[in-house]
């Protein structure tokens, strides 16, 4: 019970505390996980971290259930997932009940204005990073997925599915017999 | 019946989140402004905003404000926060389970390969549906644009990005 508590405690701090992007928050869990718990070795962390962030859902969470089921199994993931959860939550809700309240107001109204702009910055400048080190037949593909998603309204599921489906045929027909089995490096 | 809608609406979300919060608000404004109505474009930005200045994943906040301004109650926002937390709760915990004999797997490599351009298509898509009348509203839309491109380029804290945005907004639109 005193581990499950310390887990909720650690990811409740995590989640309180870190701003912006998933990636914000790694200096901060490794500082909370592996120098001052020493629940993972650095390394051991670093390898199931790109794992959870290859994985869907939420970063944040997906860091929290694998450093709650190597503790306690799959009630510590549970704990520390309520942890990170929950300070945005309740953050969140706050917000959206008063939120309406503000609406009319002319103060407010002007600072969305002005900060609008600033949100598509925030999401344009990753994208072009990220474009730029693709290869020239996946930034083309890529334009045309944003185009389409955008313009057309067709849900990106399908092109997760079909990028996914791609991967696997091409690795097939590359590798006839790939070595799936790996082991621990 | 809206509560099922919201239900399942977070968790595709949750299942096909993949790439970051940038590459998910995607999936967010496909389920909500395209798909549903259940807001506006302009109203997603906001949310953005907020949530970039708020701790925790874009996600999680989307879902909560989402959840409690559809149904106007804390069980709305329960069951949607709930609803993107599944995910990670049960799809995360066999990776975990599995790493080791994932973490090689040829074809698991192929498919992240594939998927890395739909991902970044995604995060351009979000920035696109963002681009319309109600965000840019005339030159000074542009020029704060201008300025807070440049200043993400050269990686500038983003919560004091948004603070300065806001105060240029109150100078300049009041």
């Amino acid at each position: 019970m005193k581990t499950l508590l310390q887990l909720f405690w650690t990811f409740f701090k995590i989640g309180a505390f870190t701003f912006g992007s998933g990636y914000a928050m790694i200096p901060m869990i490794e500082k909370e996980v592996v120098d001052r718990r020493k629940w993972f070795e650095r390394d051991e962390f670093y390898d199931q971290f790109a794992l959870a962030s290859s994985a869907p859902g939420p970063f944040a969470l997906n860091t929290a259930v694998f450093v709650g089921y190597k503790l306690k199994g799959w009630w510590g993931s549970l704990f520390a997932v309520l942890g990170a959860v929950l300070p945005s939550f309740l953050i969140i809700l706050l917000i959206a009940m008063y939120l309406s309240g503000f609406r009319g107001n002319r103060y407010v109204e002007a600072a969305f204005k002005g900060i609008r702009p600033a949100v598509i910055a925030l999401i344009a400048v990753p994208f072009i990073n990220m474009l730029k080190r693709l290869p020239w037949y996946f930034m083309l593909m890529a334009l045309a997925v944003a185009g389409v998603i955008c313009y057309v309204g067709v849900s990106p599921i399908w092109f997760i599915l079909a990028g996914a489906l791609a991967g696997v045929v091409l690795t097939w027909y590359e590798k006839p017999r790939p070595d799936g089995k790996g082991g621990a490096e | 019946m809206i509560y099922l809608q919201l239900f399942l609406s977070y968790l595709k979300i949750g299942f096909f989140g993949f790439g970051g919060g940038y590459a998910m608000l995607s999936l967010i404004q496909n389920e909500m402004v395209t798909r549903h109505g259940w807001m506006t474009a302009t109203e997603l930005a906001d949310i953005v905003a907020v949530s970039q200045m708020t701790p925790g994943p874009i996600a999680i906040n989307c879902a909560t404000y989402v959840g409690y301004t559809v149904t106007g109650n804390i069980w709305g926002s329960m069951l949607t926060t709930f609803a993107v937390s599944l995910p990670p709760l049960t799809l995360m915990v066999l990776i975990t389970i599995f790493y080791n004999r994932l973490k090689s797997n040829a074809y698991m490599q192929g498919a992240m390969k594939w998927m890395k351009p739909m991902i970044c298509g995604m995060i351009g898509a979000a920035a696109l549906l963002f681009l319309n009348g109600e965000t840019f509203i005339d030159w000074k839309s542009y020029a704060i644009f201008a300025v807070c491109f440049i200043a993400t380029w050269f990686k500038v804290d983003s919560i004091l990005m948004i603070v300065l945005s806001a105060a240029a907004g109150i100078l300049l639109y009041l």
